[in-house]
């Protein structure tokens, strides 16, 4: 496969009609927002542009990004993405192997020099010289690093390769930390989620091989049109939240009408992403949905801010497992105790000392 | 004192006391003059007036405003047990949380007419905004005040404004502590309000120092057990000293002036 066909010459080829395509456009550009126009946009650029040449990279990680973007949901889709993009390595995915694989990504970076697309998965861990990741018997964050050199610009898939995920929650010993810590000078858009929703993954690729550019981005790097609002926003419980109606244990009664898990320390309050619109599966469903709270996995150090089951995260800085109502109410029962001691004492000096002794000697 | 039985004698003498006090500090401006039918003289008392209205207003709306979210904010996080029957029947949380907003703005509100006032209103309105770091004098007065309620000193001292301990705490506690509720609760806000609103723009930062909300939630709520234990300290050392330093304090508060209870 060339990289230079065109996406559209591409699924003909597979059989795809013109029909499927244009409808698969319309949807694209209504599920990207893109307004009336988006469609026949989408459809040019199909029609026009190369194919993009994309490298995807694995760091540190358990290959959930990959699993959820192959299952994405379309038929349509899964063909458009493998076809739009020229995904020229993976290795999880390709057949080639060993010698060959590598040199793939030696001739990527020469022949389309500040062209392709970095798309990294999980990410490089920096103890012992990066040791605790080696990929093709160098660490990984040294390819890394060279295969950004030359990059157009870098997608960092799921929580790990945004902000660190599992393998960076304290204490972190292999001190793994997100993409953007090693790459300084590329454009890096963030896709968090473990793993991000399928269609997430594809509308951002569709957009960026549709447009060749990186749709617009929140302060924190993700594309705003699918991470600008939180789960809570969105979500069909919600009605039961504004109520006050709870789940206030697993399997009670609110539990089996689904009302809302906030009790049962839903993170939807707290986390940006499109699963209470998008949902998972084609749109069968999401884990609220399922009945069980939203666990923020799409939010920048998730797993130090658990735990899960409770509406409070833990605090480790004080030694022993604490949150803020426990550490809260030992300093304020403290502090009471302490004014009520504090004024007994004072009472009974009271009693001992006579009041005037409380003047100063006059000054004359 | 002197027996002072001439009427003309009276006020002779309450005019050189007036003017000794006012060389002593000329903030003194007033003394108490009353003189009941049978001649018996009221004790004369120096009062100062240190808190303008304005200053006054915002400190009770400021404690009430406070109050209430503290216990809103309490409930937020840990919300009553659920009502029963349709969802379109109730708005137990949604009613919390609107107090809780509506008690917010107005708390932020008053902190910026507050901090308005520190600049046009008298030298004492200042004081909440600033620590006189450099002044030994002011570290010298914390210490005291520190050794008073440490009953390591026999005599207490006397301020117009804030003693400098009170002062401290204030001023991070209670200063530092609010400003940072307002900032950690209006970008908690923004997050309801949209991306595109001006609540975002303006408090959006907040997501820059901790990039996920629920850190956000929890550092506003540990913010919410500082100002707790701040109120504590704050109301029992107000009814102390009140009590115990020969100075209105709570008054004060309300009329705006102190007055020392050391009879002249
Ligand atoms: C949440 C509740 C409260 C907060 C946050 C608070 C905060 C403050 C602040 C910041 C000041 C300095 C005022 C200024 O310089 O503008 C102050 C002064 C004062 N507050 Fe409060 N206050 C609260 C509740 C109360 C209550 C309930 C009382 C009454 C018992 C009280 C009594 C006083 C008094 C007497 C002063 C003057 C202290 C002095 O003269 O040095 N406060 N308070
Ligand atoms: C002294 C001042 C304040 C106190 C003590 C306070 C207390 C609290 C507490 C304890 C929570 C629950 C946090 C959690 O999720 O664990 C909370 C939530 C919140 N507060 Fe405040 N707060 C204060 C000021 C403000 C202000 C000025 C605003 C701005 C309007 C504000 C807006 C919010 C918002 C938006 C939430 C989240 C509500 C939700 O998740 O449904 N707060 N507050
Ligand atoms: S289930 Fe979670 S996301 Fe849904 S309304 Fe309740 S707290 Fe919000």
């Amino acid at each position: 496969m060339s990289a230079t066909e065109t996406f559209y010459e591409v699924i003909r080829r597979q059989g795809v009609t013109r029909r499927s395509f244009t409808k698969f456009c319309s949807l694209t550009a209504a599920s990207m927002g893109l307004g009336a126009t988006g469609a026949s946009n989408v459809a040019h650029a199909l029609e026009t542009n190369p194919r993009v040449p994309v490298i995807w990279m694995h760091g540190l990680e358990c290959t959930c990004c990959s699993e959820s973007f192959i299952r994405s949901a379309h038929p349509l889709v899964k063909d458009v993405v493998l076809s739009m993009i020229s995904l020229d390595y993976d290795d999880t995915l390709m057949a080639a192997a060993g010698h060959q694989a590598e040199a793939i990504l030696a001739e990527t970076k020469e022949k389309y020099k500040g062209k392709y697309i970095l798309a990294v998965e999980g990410n490089p861990p920096l103890n012992e010289g990066g040791m605790f990741c080696i990929d093709g018997g160098r660490p990984f964050v040294e390819r890394l690093k060279w295969m950004a050199q030359d990059a157009a610009a870098v997608i960092a898939w799921g929580a790990c390769a945004s902000w660190g995920c599992v393998q960076a929650a304290k204490p972190n010993p292999t001190q793994a930390v997100p993409i953007d810590k090693v790459i300084t000078d590329k454009p890096i858009i963030k896709v968090p989620g473990c793993p991000p929703i399928a269609e997430v993954m594809t509308g951002v690729v569709t957009f960026i091989t549709t447009f060749g550019r990186l749709p617009e981005l929140d302060r924190q790097g993700r594309p705003q049109m699918f991470y600008s609002q939180r789960i809570h926003d969105k979500c069909y419980r919600r009605p039961h939240f504004d109520a006050g109606q709870f789940v206030e244990q697993w399997d009670d009664q609110n539990a089996r009408e689904g009302k809302c898990l906030y009790k049962m320390g839903c993170r939807g309050p707290t986390t940006y992403n499109a699963c209470s619109t998008v949902r998972w599966n084609n749109g069968v469903s999401f884990p609220i949905q399922s009945g069980h709270g939203c666990i923020g996995c799409s939010e920048d150090g998730f797993w130090d801010n658990g735990p899960f089951y409770e509406r409070l995260s833990n605090i480790h800085q004080f030694g022993v497992e604490s949150n803020a109502d426990r550490i809260g109410v030992a300093a304020a029962a403290t502090v009471g105790v302490a004014v009520a001691a504090h004024a007994a004492i004072t009472a009974l000096s009271r009693v001992a000392v006579k009041r005037d002794d409380k003047a100063p000697p006059a000054v004359k | 004192m002197t027996e002072l039985t001439h009427a003309a004698d009276l006020v002779a003498e309450r005019c050189r006391l007036k003017k000794a006090l006012l060389d002593v500090n000329p903030e003194l401006t007033q003394t108490a003059d009353i003189v009941d039918s049978v001649g018996e003289r009221a004790v004369v008392r120096r009062t100062v007036y240190v808190y303008e209205a304005p200053v006054r207003l915002w400190h009770w709306v400021n404690a009430l405003a406070m109050v209430t979210l503290f216990v809103t904010g309490y409930l937020i996080a840990s919300p009553p047990s659920s009502p029963t029957g349709e969802a379109s029947a109730h708005f137990q949380m949604g009613y919390i949380r609107f107090i809780h907003f509506t008690a917010g703005q107005i708390l932020a509100v008053a902190m910026l007419g507050r901090i308005y006032w520190a600049f046009v209103g008298n030298s004492h309105a200042r004081q909440l905004f600033y620590i006189p770091f450099w002044k030994g004098e002011f570290w010298r007065g914390a210490l005291l005040e520190a050794r008073w309620y440490a009953f390591l000193e026999k005599y207490p001292q006397q301020y117009i404004g804030h003693n400098p301990l009170a002062h401290l705490s204030m001023f991070l506690m209670s200063t530092l502590g609010t400003i940072f509720m307002i900032c950690t609760g209006f970008a908690l806000y923004s997050e309801g309000e949209g991306r595109a609103s001006w609540l975002s723009h303006a408090f959006g930062w907040v997501f820059w120092l901790f990039p996920n909300s629920q850190q956000v939630h929890t550092l506003h709520h540990l913010g919410m057990w500082v100002l707790v234990c701040f109120t504590f300290i704050h109301v029992y050392a107000a009814i102390r000293e009140d009590i115990m330093s020969r100075q209105s304090m709570i008054s004060a508060m309300i009329s705006g002036e102190r007055q020392f209870r050391d009879e002249v």
